[in-house]
């Protein structure tokens, strides 16, 4: 008897959690499937930044480790192969004819080839790299950093965005690409990286060439890349969102 | 029955709470009065306190179930700024067993724990929370990382106002803190939890030291922590504070903490509905609701 009460009230509690489970979960799976409330949540993404950009100093660095805080395993992500033809070409070649074109809203657009890239005055630094999805590893990056580069193309007074083109295409042929604010590639943690932990990058790292934007998430850190376009708008790049998972519904801004 | 009105003071000054009122001798009486508890309203809750609270349920649920969407996408905990292999504290993992089968096993200190059908493996699918525990019950961290950052500020604006007002209404000083005398008698409040004995009378229309000190807790340790433990965890922010990191142990370290945080809020609200079932479940709802409270008072029909 005491059994069955005390198997009644489990029964009931059970019940009643999962009633409330569902009512919670079923309600905010309409709310997220609505053609209008997941507008009213990305509007989060502005007040946070305009937040975290008014309580950081622009030139605010990522924090530097030391050469014991390097991770053993630096997990590789998101494309870890372009997979294309001309891909394996220049892997075939070691990259000596890679291209870094640097172009769009600048005075002299150019291109440097990767051997030319390494001649320039690079910066080493090691910085922890912090996914998306809730990982993190730390790194020993060197590169060019970017801020070098757009002096010498100039850009022009109407460019507010670098949008990074890659090498890497999805399963359905969708191109890779990344952008962000011009200020940021002024930022001195901000490089086109080419070698991690004192080894030239290999290929699921991003080789020949990945960007570094530390104080951001993995996922802005655009690997395989070709060419940095400046431009006024993202608006008609990829799906207009300012990078390949931004159109997949992630944050432009990944300050958190 | 003998009842008595305390009015709300609605400039925030002291509440005026009566004395018990006294229980017509049943030589002066008639004889019906002595055999009824007499009951008091009390003006318990003011309508800051009211609307913060509930205005905490649905954002605490969203933040809680779009936080465990989010911890999906990397079911594993670790101490320190890296997430490195022997760094780990916490898995939820799914695993082929010998006979073909698909097991949840989650792994805490090494221990391995089979938790098919809730963690590492329910329904039918490799996910550690299982779908009626999180926003969007599928799995896709882009759209509750964007729930989890809309409420998150609603829960600190929340938060912000309700601590100003707490402060200079002296509802912290007067409520929440804990009096030297409340602090001598913790072991009899014990005592009296354990076994489910409630306060009544004069002692219920105020917070017991439990209460207290739990209130107080969760208001001015968790739920700073929490925000705390989230912030460190942006790449931006820690770049603005680096000593935020140093305090925590680093940003895995944030991560778990803001976890078990998490873990704590999810204990105190399972502990807080059953308090307020077991203690009389309308007069504590109509209490936050309207703000009036119900206090009985030893009579000869008291029920304890």
């Amino acid at each position: 008897m005491k059994y069955k009460r005390a198997m009644g009230r489990r029964g009931f509690l059970k019940g009643t959690l999962g009633a409330a489970s569902l009512v919670v979960v079923s309600g905010c799976d309409n709310l997220t499937q609505s053609s209008w409330f997941p507008s009213i949540l990305s509007k989060t993404e502005r007040l946070t930044e305009a937040a975290q950009r008014a309580v950081t100093s622009k030139n605010a660095l990522a924090k530097e480790y030391g050469e014991a805080d390097i991770s053993a395993v630096f997990p590789a992500n998101g494309s870890i192969d372009p997979g294309t033809e001309q891909y394996a070409e220049h892997v075939a070649r070691n990259f000596s004819e890679w291209m870094l074109e640097v172009s769009g809203l600048v005075k002299m657009p150019r291109s440097w080839s990767l051997a030319a890239l390494k001649e320039l005055p690079f910066r080493t630094q090691i910085t922890r790299h912090d996914c998306v999805e809730g990982w993190s590893a730390i790194g020993k990056w060197t590169g060019v950093p970017i801020s070098d580069l757009l002096r010498e193309v100039e850009p022009l007074p109407n460019a507010r965005y670098a949008v990074f083109h890659c090498a890497d295409v999805d399963d359905e042929g969708i191109a890779y690409y990344e952008s962000m604010a011009v200020a940021d590639c002024y930022h001195p943690q901000t490089i086109l990286a080419y070698e991690l932990n004192g080894a030239p990058l290999d290929i699921p790292h991003g080789a020949p060439l990945r960007l570094r934007f530390e104080r951001q998430l993995g996922y802005k850190h655009a690997k395989y890349v070709m060419k940095i376009e400046l431009v006024d708008s993202l608006a008609d790049i990829g799906g207009g969102k300012g990078g390949y998972w931004e159109d997949q519904g992630y944050e432009w801004y990944a300050g958190i | 029955m003998k009842l008595v009105l305390i009015q709300p003071d609605w400039r925030g000054e002291h509440v005026p709470i009566s004395e018990p009122p006294v229980s017509v001798s049943p030589e002066l009486n008639d004889q019906t009065a002595s055999t009824q508890p007499s009951i008091e309203q009390v003006y318990r809750h003011r309508l800051p306190v009211r609307i913060s609270h509930w205005l905490n349920v649905p954002i605490l649920i969203i933040l809680i179930m779009s936080g465990l969407q989010i911890f999906n996408a990397h079911p594993a905990l670790y101490w320190g700024e890296s997430s490195d292999r022997d760094r780990v504290l916490l898995t939820m993992r799914s695993v082929k067993s010998d006979d073909g089968n698909i097991r949840g096993v989650t792994t805490i200190f090494g221990h391995q724990f089979d938790t098919t059908g809730v963690l590492g493996y329910s329904d039918g699918m490799r996910r550690a929370f299982p779908a009626w525990a999180t926003v969007p019950s599928v799995r896709w961290l882009a759209m509750g990382r964007q729930w989890h950052l809309f409420f998150a500020w609603l829960f600190v604006i929340n938060g912000l106002i309700f601590t100003a007002y707490a402060l200079a209404s002296r509802h912290v000083a007067r409520d929440l803190a804990p009096t030297r005398k409340d602090l001598r008698g913790i072991g009899k409040s014990i005592r009296d939890h354990l076994v489910l004995r409630h306060p009544v009378g004069e002692a219920a229309k105020r917070y017991n030291v439990l209460q207290k000190l739990t209130y107080a807790g969760i208001l001015f340790i968790v739920a700073p922590l929490i925000v705390l433990t989230g912030l460190a965890m942006s790449p931006m922010i820690d770049a603005a504070f680096p000593w935020l990191l140093t305090i925590l142990g680093g940003r895995q370290a944030a991560r778990t903490l803001h976890f078990l945080a998490c873990f704590s809020f999810v204990g105190f609200i399972m502990i807080h509905v059953l308090q307020v079932v077991l203690t009389g479940f309308f007069n504590n709802i109509r209490s936050m609701v309207t703000g009036w409270f119900i206090v009985k008072h030893r009579g000869v029909g008291h029920e304890v």
